[in-house]
Formats: structure tokens, C-alpha cells, sequence
């Protein structure tokens, strides 16, 4: 078994690692190559912080991932290229059946985005700066150092402010996060994983390690014999002889989402008839928790204030949803199953549920979510704008929302199983064509059934319907990246000169 | 009770008719792979017998593969397959096919070996390429696309008038809330606008069949059960050497090939799936197969019948076909949600029976035991399936926008309707449903 130290937090990108939530200054800069010499000389002395634990805490921090395009744009082989997932090497925005899988159709589809829309228009490289209040003008100034004004171009400083660690619509954000098995204490194996448990292997997150199936991820391994540069690289531990580019890596998923602040709390307010608790109460169904981050389920440990668990609970004692309805934002984002419908008491009852017997009809529709978990880094933009004041006809629409970004090493199980099958998905759990009351498009199906409403299971009978539900989120850009480990990156930047593509 | 069957017409393509086959079959579409229901060659939203139908032309893109194992691929020749899953026998329903669509059938079949669109005797030759599945599953056996679209239509009618009426009756009350959809219902039905058939009786000779089935093959099994249970033995050895022996392939489907099938996908709630490759070389391997095979048509037809398969509650129909004289085999499926759910659904919910069956076909991953491992190695597994996955060329649902779950909801609504609850907490729970 490894010791906590034996980790390589050293080779790790700091924020697979840390929110850096004390950072609240940041700037997130969309770029492209312009000259990929000056661009591998700037990032051989960029100070990008590793996931190392500092004391005090550092003022300043600095990350970077590159898109596919990115990549080749500094030299890296198609070979290696073709090591990455097929997701990353097409883009997020490079195929019509992704978007249609992703929900980006309608007012979301990537014709209408600002940026990443168009093969022409995905940046090369993702850098994000955070700093202290204050501090991060400092830090671009520090960071910029004397190549990169020759080596980028900046496409985009996407808009990012620190409004408290609320998302605008005024809820608590990222309260629902996995926590990393570091040390890998925790089996993977089904049997030992009915239930829901809220640890992950690190696998699931970062490249080159086991992951939940206890299998390794697919990415870019070099043989160092043939690339002699590659010997830099830590070694593959499934394949040894081989060394791993994507190792202490991570795919990271970026989408500006605009959100509608006065949109949904004047609508709320006018299916409310304008009671500021009712409205509330609404507003906590469609989220899944309450304004202040308490979950709807009811505690399970009895005797304990809610409030401490605000994350830890699963909605086994709920099955109906009629304390948090299943189609809540929270509960499709993550609906906190195990691998079995309920949890079995004994080999023969085990074997019972896996063949299917002793289920209602609307039981063990979502399992093993497990193999879906998010590990998310958003930052949000635009002013606050409290719900007080979003009801007021005059509340300012300044542009407001979230710079979604996840981190996980398998985009097609993770991001886009999430976005597709959990929260885009008009049959999530069995719900009657509606799709997320937050992040949902409208658009109806092909049978023009609309889905534009949100229902929620009542104990007493008849389920409460909201209808006619606006659009409240839509999706302004986005973008698949690599976040390369340390040892990657000092990989990128000795790339031969005479390997460099040119750069568009 | 309506009993459900299926057909699977296939011919060989002739040289040189491929590309004209797609193009005419792609004059059926209105959306990529979709069946426009009233298109001109065979309108398939006019049978209302009809729940699922596809062609999809076979080709051994994986013909390769084997290889591996040191045989020499046989030869296949490009094959159009016309598949069809129906209410009540097969032989009237090609009889209403032929009545209401000979020529666009010809039009299509005259690209096929053994067909001339003149003087062909069209009904002789269906049913001459008819081959017969060695398992079927059927989400729930007795449903018929009628009584799915008038359940439909009763949770919609219903659904409406319960959110008019629930604030006003107050949704305590339950009994009052219940008695007005009552009358409602009735109201409804006078007026035309709901029909609730009763089910037809269930044809004697297939309850007499089914019940031969249910109760021959245990019997036969059991009697038999010596002489299996020293054969299992040896299968069981031989197939864990087998599975220690046989080599894994590990090849990425291309992104060409890929874009195929994902431009055919997500366009409803509900998705078609078809693969075909190689059985694994070797008598134990097809013996095996087969074996299993017919387990779960037995398990199918008499235990998985009503709602689910194992875990699974997506699939509406499926079907396991051997072709090419037991050298290869083809798989169907109707299911629900993205592919990428359906895989996750293979592998954590069902990856020991998928284990089971498709341990015995090229490609596949390694298994331990036949029902370890395999599907749960993810990338070799996803990857095999996709590479074995062909695009179908047409396919229509009688049901676009409905899901399994959704229709068995439907009809414990009906249910509802019919039978009369007991008590205040079983109305809810039907209330609760609507």
C-alpha cells in the first residue's frame, strides 16, 4: 500500500488537487500559437504550480491545457495524438451527433457560441491565472514573462468574478464533488461496491492510474527508444516499457454557460403568485437543495442537523423523489447510486437483484453512478445579483453565468454521460419528458411532446407540474482540453523544432 | 392476448447493386437512418401491427479478425436483411405487407440474389429467406402496438384533465380525485376520443406450444442432466483454457466509422443497434454459444417477459441470429437512451450474461470463468462493439417519443382505469403515476 507522500503531487497540475478557492482573483485566457518556438520557450520556464501542498498557501497560481489543435500546433506526433480519446481529438463542437448528444441544438447550438464553435475558432491553449484579491494584474504581468507577447495570440479573457461560493442563480456551488482516493484504499471490485460511496479512484480523474473498473484509461504511451525525449516521461505502469504522456494528466471540459438570473426568478415568482417562500420552495425543487445548500432528502443519520451533511446522504429513502424530485438538478447531476438497486443482505439476495427479481417497474433505472463523477473547477461571471432584486422588473440583465469547467479521464463516461444521459435526457429515472429544469434546452421530441415543464412527486397523489418553463442556461462556448502532467509538459516544450506543424 | 413475433428476411446483395440499394433505401428516411412512416415504398406507420422494423445490409466489416485465431476468413457477400417486430403471426402480416407495399418490396428485393422483379412470387420468397432467430426478447409479450398507442393516449387525455382538476378537488382527495377521471374516461370514450380494446384471446395452438416449451426443455434438461453435468465439466475446463489461450484484440473502431453510427443516434428517446462478426472457431465454442442461446430464449420467453431483462429495462426487442451456417452471428436490439447508456448498462448492470453469450465470438474480451471480466474491461470492450456495430440503413418505431419504462407505466395506468383500487394509498400511487 503507498503512503500518503508517495503520491506525485509533484507531476500534478495543482488543481486536480485544489479548488484554489482562496484565489478568488482569475483570468481565464483563450490562445492561440502563433510561433510555437517562442511558445515551447515560454512554457519551459511558465511557473505552472503542481498539486505539492505549500505552507502558507501560495498568492498565486497558474495552469495550462492545450486542445487537440494546441498540441499539434507545438509538434506533438499524430502517433501521440492518436493516443488521446476520440472525444478530444473531434472537439466538443466538432460533430453534429455530439451536440445533439450534449443538448448543444437550438439557441445552444455551437453555430450560435462566442467562441469554440468551429473548428476554426478552438483555441490552442487554455491558461488559467488565479491570484489573491487584487493580485491577478500582477500575475499576468509576472506570468507573461518576455516570450509570450511573440508566441500568442489572445483570442478571448473569458469573464470570470468571485460573487461568494454562490453560481448566480444564488445557490451554493460545487458542494457535490468526489473525493480522490489518493492511495487507492478503496476496492473497485462490484461486491465490495453496493453503495454509494462518495471516494474515487484516482483513475476516474487523472490519466495513468486505475480507474473505477480497475482498468487504465486509453491515452498517448511513447516508446522511448524510438522517441528519446520520451525517457523525461514517467513509465506506464500497465505497459512498462513504455513511457506515458497522459500520465498525472487530466481531459479538462470547459463550457460558458449564460444563465438568466432575473429570467428564472421572475418566473418562479410569477408560478409562485409572488409568496417569496413558495417561490423559494420552487426554486429548491428544481435545484435539489435549498437556498443555503441543505439537500431535500431527509437526513440519514437521525438526530443530526441536516446541515452538516450536505453532502453526505444518497436519496435511497427517497425512490419517488417526493422530497427532492427526481428530475432536481442535483439529484440528475448526481444521483448518488450504488452498483445495486438496493443493498444486499447475503449472497442469494445478491444474486436476486442482479437477475433482475424483487424491483418495482420504476426501481434500479440508474446505477452505479460511480462511473460518472465529476470533479468540477467553475468559476463564475457577471455581477451578483440577488433573488430579492432578480424578481424586480428592473434587475439588471447584465451578461452573468458560469465558466463550467470538469476534470475527468474519460470525457465520453464522465462529461458526457453526465450532460447526456443524466441531466439532458427527457426519460432520466423514468420522469415524464422533462429535461433539467436548470440546464435544459426546451427543445420538444421527435414526436413534438414537449418538454419544457418540471414535475414534482407529491406523497399525497398527483404529481405538481410547473409548465411552460423558459429556457434558463444556454450555452455560449466550450471546449475540450488536455491538462498535461508536469513532466508532460517539460515533453512539449523540448519538441524539435522541425516537428512543429504550422501553426493556423 | 396478443403474442408477438418477428421475421428476418435476408439476400445476398448482387455485385454491383450496393450503392443503388442505399441510395433507394435511403429515400425511405427523413431524418439519417430514420424511416419517414409514409414514405412511398413501404409506408410502415400504416400497419398497425407493426412496432419495429429495420433493413440494415450486413457486411463483415470485422471479416479480418479471425485471423487471429489462425482461421482463414470465408468469404461473405454483402446482405440485405428486412427485420420486422409484429403483433400476431408472420404469415398474415406478410400478407398485409405484400397488399399494401408489393412494389416497393420488389423495388427493393430486385437488388438481391434470386429475385426478378417480373414474375416473382413474392409471399413464396419472403417467407424462403425468412430465418428464424436462435433467441428473441420481447419487453413485455402480449403488447401490442394498439393497445400501446391507446394507453398512450389515455395518459395523455388523463394527465391534461388531472392537472385542470387536482387544485380545484384539492389533492387530498383522493377518492374524489379518482372517481372524476373515472367518469371521465367514460365520458371520453363515448364521445370517441379514448378506445381501451380488451385484449384478443390468445391463439390456442401458441398458449399449447408455449406451455410445451415451458415445461419441455427443464424436462429435457433434466433428464439429460448426467450426461450434461460430465460435459459441463469439460466445457468448463476447456473453455477456461480456451479463454487463457485466445487471443484479445484490442482495435480502436475508426472515427469514420464511428461518425457513421452517431449520426443515426439520438435523434428520439430511443435507438437501434445492430452487430455482427465471427463465432469462435471450434465445436465447444458453437456448442457453447448455442447453448446459451437457448437459455435465454427459454429465459425470455417465460421469465424475462414483463418489463425487464435481468436489470435491464430499456430494450424493447431484441434478437440473437447465427448466419453463414453458424460461422457468424447477428445481434438486434431496440433500446432506450444514448448508446453510451446502453453500454453502461451492459457493462454494470448485465456484463456477466453479455459475458456469457459473446465470450464465443471474435473480438470479444477476455472472459475468466465466462462470466468475469469481459465486458467490465472497458475500452476493449466498447471498442469491440462498436467495431462489430453496422449502420442501419432504415428503421422505424411505431412509437417515437415513448420509452420501455414509459409504456409499462401507460399500462398500470390503464390498470387503473380498469381495476378498481382497494385502498386510499393505492389510488395515490396511481394518481401518483399519471
Amino acid at each position: 500500500m503507498k503512503e500518503s507522500s508517495d503520491f506525485e503531487f509533484d507531476d500534478l497540475q495543482g488543481l486536480l488537487r485544489f479548488g484554489y478557492g482562496k484565489l478568488t482573483d482569475t483570468s481565464f485566457m483563450l490562445l492561440n500559437i502563433v510561433n510555437a518556438e517562442l511558445a515551447k520557450k515560454w512554457l519551459e520556464t511558465a511557473p505552472i504550480s503542481s498539486a505539492v501542498t505549500q505552507d502558507p498557501p501560495p498568492d498565486t497560481a497558474l495552469q495550462i491545457a492545450f486542445s487537440v489543435e494546441g498540441l499539434r500546433a507545438l509538434g506533438l506526433e499524430e502517433s501521440v495524438v492518436e493516443g488521446f480519446s476520440d472525444e478530444f481529438i473531434v472537439g466538443m463542437a466538432g460533430d453534429e451527433s455530439r451536440s445533439r448528444r450534449l443538448g448543444d441544438v437550438g439557441s445552444n447550438a455551437p453555430q450560435q457560441w462566442k467562441w469554440g464553435g468551429n473548428a476554426a475558432q478552438v483555441p490552442h491553449v487554455l491558461l488559467l491565472l488565479y491570484a489573491t484579491k487584487g493580485g491577478i494584474n500582477a500575475w499576468q504581468k509576472t506570468i507573461e514573462g518576455e516570450y509570450f507577447s511573440g508566441a500568442f495570440q489572445l483570442l478571448q479573457e473569458l469573464p470570470t468574478l468571485h460573487i461568494g461560493d454562490i453560481e448566480p442563480f444564488g445557490f451554493p456551488d460545487s458542494v457535490s464533488q468526489p473525493t480522490v482516493d489518493w492511495m487507492q484504499r478503496q476496492s473497485t471490485d462490484t461486491h465490495e461496491r453496493d453503495r454509494y460511496s462518495n471516494l474515487l479512484a484516482p483513475g476516474e480523474i487523472v490519466l495513468g492510474y486505475r480507474n473505477e473498473y480497475g482498468q487504465y484509461t486509453v491515452r498517448p504511451l511513447i516508446d522511448s527508444r524510438k522517441d528519446k525525449l520520451a525517457t523525461v516521461l514517467p513509465d506506464a505502469e500497465d505497459d512498462p516499457p513504455l513511457k506515458d504522456f497522459g500520465r498525472n494528466g487530466t481531459y479538462l471540459v470547459l463550457r460558458q454557460l449564460s444563465q438568466d438570473v432575473p429570467g428564472f426568478w421572475q418566473f418562479l415568482d410569477k408560478v409562485a403568485d409572488h409568496i417569496p417562500e413558495k417561490r423559494e420552495r420552487l426554486a429548491a425543487a428544481m435545484v435539489g437543495r435549498e437556498l443555503d445548500g441543505t439537500p431535500l432528502v431527509p437526513a440519514h443519520i437521525p438526530g443530526i442537523s441536516r446541515k452538516e451533511y450536505e453532502n453526505d446522504f444518497t436519496y435511497d429513502q427517497d425512490p419517488k423523489g417526493n422530497y427532492c424530485p427526481l428530475g432536481a438538478h442535483v439529484r440528475r447531476s448526481n444521483p448518488r447510486t450504488g452498483d445495486l438497486p438496493t443493498s444486499a443482505c447475503g449472497p442469494l439476495d445478491r444474486l436476486i437483484k442482479i437477475l433482475g427479481f424483487g424491483q418495482r417497474p420504476d426501481e434500479d433505472l440508474v446505477a452505479s453512478s460511480r462511473f460518472h463523477r465529476l470533479l468540477r473547477r467553475g468559476r463564475t461571471y457577471g455581477p451578483a445579483l440577488a433573488p430579492k432584486d432578480a424578481i424586480k422588473p428592473q434587475a439588471s440583465v447584465a451578461e452573468r453565468g458560469i465558466q463550467f469547467i470538469c476534470l475527468v479521464g474519460n470525457i465520453s463516461r464522465q462529461f458526457e454521460f453526465v450532460q447526456n444521459a443524466w441531466t439532458m435526457n427527457s426519460k432520466f429515472d423514468g420522469v415524464q419528458d422533462e429535461k433539467d429544469p436548470m440546464l435544459g434546452n426546451r427543445e420538444p421530441l421527435m414526436s413534438g411532446e414537449s418538454t419544457d415543464h418540471f414535475n414534482s412527486p407529491d406523497p399525497s397523489g398527483p404529481m405538481r407540474t410547473i409548465g411552460h418553463l423558459p429556457q434558463f442556461v444556454t450555452t455560449l462556448g466550450g471546449g475540450y482540453f488536455f491538462m498535461p502532467g508536469l513532466r508532460a509538459l517539460k515533453y512539449i516544450s523540448a519538441l524539435p523544432a522541425n516537428r512543429t506543424g504550422s501553426p493556423s | 392476448m396478443t403474442p408477438q413475433s418477428s421475421f428476418m428476411i435476408v439476400a445476398a446483395v448482387r455485385d454491383g447493386q450496393l450503392k443503388d440499394l442505399r441510395a433507394l433505401l435511403a429515400s425511405m428516411n427523413n431524418l439519417p437512418g430514420h424511416a419517414d412512416p409514409d414514405n412511398g415504398l413501404i409506408p410502415f406507420g400504416k400497419f398497425d401491427r407493426l412496432h419495429f422494423a429495420r433493413f440494415v445490409i450486413i457486411e463483415a466489416r470485422t471479416v479480418q479478425e479471425i485471423r487471429e485465431f489462425g482461421v482463414t476468413p470465408r468469404p461473405w457477400q454483402p446482405t440485405l436483411a428486412f427485420l420486422g417486430d409484429i403483433d400476431g403471426d408472420m404469415q398474415t402480416f406478410f400478407l398485409e405487407l405484400i397488399e399494401r407495399a408489393e412494389p416497393g418490396l420488389k423495388k427493393i428485393f430486385s437488388h438481391c440474389e434470386g429475385f426478378s422483379e417480373e414474375n416473382q412470387d413474392l409471399l413464396g420468397w419472403m417467407n424462403a429467406n425468412n430465418i428464424n432467430a436462435s433467441a428473441t426478447y420481447v419487453n413485455w409479450i402480449g403488447r401490442t402496438v394498439r393497445q400501446i398507442h391507446e394507453e398512450a393516449a389515455l395518459h395523455r387525455s388523463l394527465s391534461t384533465y388531472l392537472q385542470k382538476i387536482a387544485d380545484d378537488v384539492g389533492r387530498e382527495n383522493v377518492r374524489t380525485l379518482r372517481q372524476k377521471l373515472l367518469s371521465y374516461v367514460e365520458m371520453e370514450k363515448y364521445k370517441g376520443r379514448l378506445t381501451l380494446t380488451p385484449p384478443e384471446p390468445t391463439p390456442p395452438e401458441w398458449k399449447m406450444r408455449n406451455l410445451l416449451h415451458m415445461i419441455g426443455v427443464p424436462l429435457i434438461l433434466l433428464l439429460l442432466s448426467p450426461l450434461l453435468l460430465v460435459i459441463a465439466l469439460i466445457f468448463a475446463l476447456r473453455l477456461r483454457m480456451l479463454e487463457r489461450s485466445d487471443p484479445e484484440l484490442f482495435i480502436r473502431p475508426s472515427r469514420e466509422h464511428l461518425a457513421e453510427l452517431t449520426v443515426q443516434e439520438d435523434q428520439d428517446v430511443s435507438n437501434q443497434y445492430s452487430v455482427f462478426g465471427d463465432v469462435k472457431p471450434g465445436v465447444v465454442r458453437l456448442l457453447t454459444f448455442k447453448f446459451i442461446l437457448l437459455l435465454t430464449d427459454y429465459f425470455a420467453r417465460h421469465i424475462y417477459n414483463h418489463g425487464f431483462l435481468a436489470r435491464i429495462k430499456t430494450i424493447h426487442f431484441a434478437r440473437w441470429v447465427f448466419m453463414d451456417n453458424n460461422h457468424r452471428v447477428f445481434f438486434a436490439s431496440n433500446y432506450d437512451g444514448s448508446h453510451e447508456s446502453y453500454m453502461d448498462d451492459f457493462i454494470n448492470k448485465v456484463g456477466w450474461g453479455l459475458n456469457l453469450t459473446f465470450t464465443n465470438g471474435v473480438g470479444y474480451p477476455t472472459t475468466r470463468w465466462i462470466i468475469k471480466e469481459g465486458a467490465s474491461r472497458e475500452h476493449a470492450f466498447k471498442y469491440t462493439q462498436r467495431r462489430h456495430q453496422i449502420p442501419t440503413e432504415v428503421w422505424y418505431k411505431a412509437y417515437p417519443g415513448l420509452t420501455a419504462v414509459d409504456l409499462a407505466r401507460n399500462s398500470r395506468i390503464r390498470q387503473g382505469v380498469e381495476i378498481r383500487q382497494s385502498n386510499d394509498a393505492e389510488i395515490r400511487e396511481w394518481l401518483s403515476l399519471i
